[in-house]
């Protein structure tokens, strides 16, 4: 059983695409290998900056030989039949065998396929492997046609057994496979054989090259937190950061460098990405004052200076970033103590987004709108609108230009330096917030108004130019928008009308499209509309009745403006439908977040289909009460029963032609068990009223679970469709009323199974 | 830097350590393009010459303007007026990585005291339409070349691929020289008779071109000037292919692109008077992109750039 060795070095590959290509080395290479016949014991893949290495252990020597049985042409068919046969098969009339069988005498050939050599089939799959490699990015050089992330120099590509090792015979493009290859590109250059994995891992160590990149991390995490621990140090410990430089060297040597005097008292967020963006330095803080430090940097090599030179290059080279860090760090200060107007006015050189307008309108529409947010989620309104006008303004600053991801984390630095209260700054760096499904939600009330205004605005705005994200394109994370207003909502409590909302943002951008579009006359008909909308205290369906109403009084003077086929008409449909979709969105977001805290759609489906389902806390209260009962085998024994009067009673309905709706009256009653529901009914109505009224959904659930007993037992003894009409059709409203109170509840006709 | 004996003493022995260097590997030297370039890049010895099958060599300093990185002659790092030393070579050899390290060596950086990197950084020129895979050479921490194996030019497939390397002179030569600010760096022999610093030559066309490009030059010229170059370049690959005067088959891709260069020059201009906004920018580069490709669609047609009557039939 041999092992197989495989190691393609080249130029320098990109850190971040080392890891994946060791991954999809493996899996294309086995995965060919064992599809050609050819089993292993193990496998494990490598990489470095300049190599991919896979070793695959206890390897066939050779695949199987494999025999396949041919039926043939019946044995007395014209020769020329057999013939074809045997051209077909690769055989001779001698390797035929006649069989008897039910149709008479039919030939059967067997095809014998030898076993191939794993050499062969090695070369194979590697070929077709170096050929087809799924690099996200590749390119040619010289005069080849060759592709790979960069230019391949060698191939080593051995099998090897108690025997020796033995080299696969291979030539893709002009390179021929060996058994050699390179030790530390300056360390020790030279090329040498190798004659298995244990040899080539030894000899590359001993040619200054750590071929595991998990070992490689190791030593780096080790020696960094040693040095930093010598000096009563810590180093922030950065995952990412520490993948991607063992993915920068072959033989890391960890250096501790300084970080200038002049510099320590920039934000240590700055001097963090600074370090890590621009020169790959981890920071190394001093767990006393929280305040970095010292740099540590990861070198490729080894110094007879023990890396002075390095070092002090490196110094040198962090000295000058971070004086230009300093440099827009003071600049952007004395702008924010003077009230950061230029930055504000900068916003509107700034597209927001090409048919959406400016970053100042955008900020505009924020302010109005964490205005009108702010007494619903317990927040200062004048303190809402200030932390909406300012949210943005970093994105003028110096600094967040040269670091972009430290927007909202220097504004609220910079609001902070401007004496803004507390609640104003915060609010800068958390409206952006959630940034992922495990990001935090803000909770301080001036950053929820900000949050929510910003991604209401933001989805309203897309819904209004058609911008939708379909399939797995979702630009403008649209899709992470509506889950941030989901948690956030559901995360603090809030009672909000997401449509009343909604369509105010809709409204807006309506009315600046109008405005660019020659409809200025529209327009002002439309604010003053507003006023008597505002009346009416809510927009979408209302925002359309209030226009019809308009329309309908023949002397309101907006009448001629707002008829059907107008302007403004046509903009309240338009409005109503986009509110519709928009929500219909959002509540699929809420369900793909519902249902991985194991809430069932069709429960969710059940509690959308009732009345203040744009309300989200009372949607999910009730969901989470439905799929409390329906857990309950009472629960799941009335969603039977209800299932059951309503299967009758819309047959009923059908067949007659009639309503059955109500009117049941006890006095038709003919049997206990029937008198027994109708008493249960009166209780159950008398408890479910109330109790949905004062969104108890607990107590509404548990007074109608309770009717399973009696739905039960009615439906256990009693025939609905009894032969007295009069009887029957006190039935049919008996079920009506069963239905109808469950459906108080939720829409119980949703419920699968 | 820690000094040797190996080590260069000014700028200019830098530049020409350089030159003999890469004259030595077989580049034909160079010299500068003769108009205003935004980078290395631009010269027609590496943007047109990497198109079609002719094999080339050459490097070259090239001056480079960048408006906007005007500082008046007084950041340490900082300049609109730069140099920059450019290698072109198609094919690109296979032992091109090791032949740019030798150029390291040659201007004095020690490669067993000093860790070099190649870092990767994908090359994509907006207004040349052309993009390259490769990396930037960090020494100890400092970007000091830009590596990049080209993929496309004005829009072409490069085949063959050739190889392309800037070096940031002045950035590089203060690591070398150990200098921190780039006015104090010696530009030719600091024991010569009349030594001269950097600021002594380039310390008073800073601080006038950043005056210049900043706050005086004319914006309603600039534009018309602008309009005229792209006019003018597609005016010239209008041209039938046959000279009417010679009866020879004369295809003008070099004299249209130098229309190019200076569009792309205008806007640079236009950018750092701050008269372009952000939408109007993308329309720019796409202008100049136009007019790239549209030379690059020339050059191909010349036999400097791989066109054969046999060829075309």
């Amino acid at each position: 059983m041999p092992d197989l060795l495989i190691e393609l070095f080249s130029e320098e590959i990109p850190a971040r695409m080392q890891r994946r290509a060791a991954e999809d080395l493996q899996k294309l290479m086995t995965d060919g290998l064992v599809d050609a016949g050819l089993t292993y014991a193990s496998a494990a893949a490598f990489s470095t900056p300049r190599r991919l290495t896979l070793v695959v252990e206890g390897l066939l020597a050779e695949s199987p030989r494999t025999v396949e049985e041919r039926k043939g042409p019946r044995a007395d068919a014209p020769d020329k039949a057999i013939e074809g046969f045997l051209r077909g098969a690769g055989l001779t009339r001698d390797d035929l065998e006649t069989r008897e069988t039910p149709k008479g005498p039919v030939l059967f050939a067997k095809i014998t396929k030898p076993g191939r050599a794993a050499s062969a089939i090695v070369a194979d799959v590697l070929e077709k492997t170096v050929r087809g490699f799924p690099w996200p990015k590749s390119m040619r050089w010289g005069s080849g046609s060759l592709r790979w992330v960069r230019p391949l120099h060698s191939i080593l590509c051995i099998l090897s057994d108690e025997a020796g090792a033995q080299v696969v015979p291979l030539d893709v493009d002009g390179i021929t496979a060996g058994d050699s290859t390179a030790g530390h590109r300056f360390m020790a250059p030279n090329r040498f054989s190798v004659s298995g994995f244990e040899d080539y891992t030894a000899k590359l160590k001993r040619a200054y090259v750590e071929l595991d990149s998990a070992a490689r991390a190791e030593m780096i995490w080790h020696d960094a937190t040693n040095q930093a621990f010598a000096n009563s140090l810590e180093v922030v410990e950065d995952r990412g950061l520490l993948a991607e430089v063992s993915g920068l060297v072959e033989w890391p040597v960890v250096l501790m460098g300084r970080i200038g005097d002049a510099f320590l008292d920039l934000p240590p967020e700055v001097l963090q990405t600074s370090m890590k963006e621009h020169q790959k330095f981890f920071s190394v803080k001093n767990p006393k004052s929280g305040r970095i430090e010292r740099f540590i940097t990861v070198a490729n090599r080894e110094t007879a200076d023990n890396g002075a030179t390095i070092l002090a290059g490196n110094e040198k080279v962090l000295s000058a970033r971070l004086s230009d860090a300093k440099f827009f760090w003071e600049n952007d200060l004395r702008v924010a103590q003077n009230d950061m107007q230029p930055w504000l006015d900068a916003l509107e050189q700034v597209t927001f987004h090409n048919k959406l307008g400016t970053q100042a309108d955008l900020v505009g529409r924020m302010i109005a709108l964490s205005r009108e947010l702010a007494p619903l989620v317990g927040a200062d309104t004048d303190e809402a609108g200030e932390a909406a006008r300012l949210a943005k303004a970093d994105l003028s600053s110096e600094m967040v230009y040269e670091f972009p991801e430290l927007q909202g984390l220097m504004g609220r630095y910079y609001i902070t330096a401007a004496g803004k209260p507390d609640a104003v700054a915060a609010a800068a760096q958390e409206h952006y917030a959630p940034l992922g499904p495990s990001d935090d939600v803000p909770t301080a009330p001036v950053s929820v108004a900000v949050s929510l205004a910003e991604k209401i605005d933001k989805l309203a705005g897309f819904w209004a130019i058609d911008e939708k994200p379909t399939g797995s394109k979702d630009p403008y994370a649209l899709r992470r928008a509506a889950l941030g207003i989901i948690r956030i909502v559901l995360e603090n409590d809030l009672k909000l009308s997401l449509y009343y909302f909604c369509d105010l943002e809709l409204l807006k951008y309506e009315v600046t499209q109008l405005q660019g579009n020659g409809y200025e006359e529209d327009v002002v008909t439309l604010e003053n509309t507003l006023e008597e909308i505002a009346r009416h205290g809510v927009f979408g369906a209302a925002f359309h009745a209030v226009v019809d109403h308009i329309a309908a009084s023949e002397e309101h003077p907006f009448a001629p403006d707002v008829a059907e086929g107008s302007v403004l008409h046509s903009v309240a449909e338009r409005i109503q439908m986009r509110s519709a979709d928009l929500m219909s969105f959002i509540h699929d977001r809420l369900k793909v977040y519902l249902r991985d805290q194991g809430i069932r759609h069709d429960v969710i489906d059940a509690c959308i289909a009732m009345p203040g389902n744009d309300d989200l806390a009372l949607l999910v209260k009730r969901a989470r009460a439905l799929s409390e009962v329906l857990g309950t085998e009472d629960g799941e024994n009335l969603i039977q029963g209800f299932k059951r009067a309503n299967n009758i009673l819309t047959q009923a309905q059908d067949a007659d032609g009639v309503e059955y709706s109500y009117g049941a009256d006890v006095k038709y009653a003919e049997t206990d068990e029937e008198r027994a529901l109708f008493d249960a009914l009166d209780r159950a109505e008398a408890a479910i009223a109330p109790a949905v009224k004062a969104q108890d959904f607990a107590v509404a659930m548990s007074a109608m679970s309770a009717l399973r007993g009696p739905i039960d037992a009615f439906f256990d003894t009693v025939q609905v469709n009894a032969d007295n009409a009069t009887v029957r059709r006190n039935r049919l409203n008996l079920l009506s009323r069963i239905t109808q109170i469950c459906l108080e509840v939720a829409d119980l006709t949703k419920i699968e199974g | 830097m820690t000094q040797s004996s190996n080590a260069p003493k000014s700028f200019q022995e830098i530049i020409l350590r350089l030159q003999s260097y890469w004259a030595a590997k077989g580049c034909a030297v160079l010299q500068p393009y003769d108009m205003e370039v935004g980078a290395g890049t631009f010269h027609p010895a590496t943007t047109l010459r990497s198109l079609g099958t002719q094999p080339w060599a050459a490097a070259y300093v090239q001056p480079s303007r960048r408006p906007t990185d005007g500082r008046y002659g007084e950041n340490p790092n900082r300049l609109q007026h730069y140099y920059q030393y450019q290698v072109l070579i198609k094919p690109s050899p296979p032992d091109l990585q090791a032949l740019y390290l030798g150029s390291l060596e040659a201007i004095g950086i020690d490669m067993s005291l000093h860790d070099i990197r190649f870092v990767e950084d994908d090359w994509e020129s907006p207004t040349l339409g052309a993009w390259g895979l490769g990396w930037e050479v960090w020494c100890d921490g400092m970007e000091v070349s830009q590596f990049t194996y080209f993929q496309q030019v004005g829009g072409h497939d490069c085949h063959p691929v050739s190889g392309e390397l800037t070096y940031g002179l002045e950035r590089l030569a203060m690591y070398v020289l150990g200098v921190d600010h780039v006015m104090d760096m010696p530009y030719n022999d600091p024991d010569a008779q009349i030594a001269l610093k950097y600021g002594d030559v380039f310390r008073q066309t800073e601080a006038e071109y950043s005056r210049w490009n900043f706050d005086v030059a004319n914006t309603e010229t600039l534009l018309g000037h602008f309009e005229d170059a792209e006019r003018a370049c597609l005016d010239i690959l209008a041209q039938a292919p046959e000279d009417p005067k010679t009866g020879k088959r004369i295809v003008m891709a070099h004299p249209a692109y130098d229309q190019c260069i200076k569009a792309s020059h205008l806007f640079n201009l236009l950018d750092a008077r701050g008269v372009i906004s952000v939408t109007e920018r993308q329309a720019y580069i796409g202008r100049v992109r136009a007019l790239a490709k549209a030379c690059a669609d020339a050059f191909v047609q010349t036999e400097a750039g791989g066109w054969t009557a046999e060829a075309a039939g």
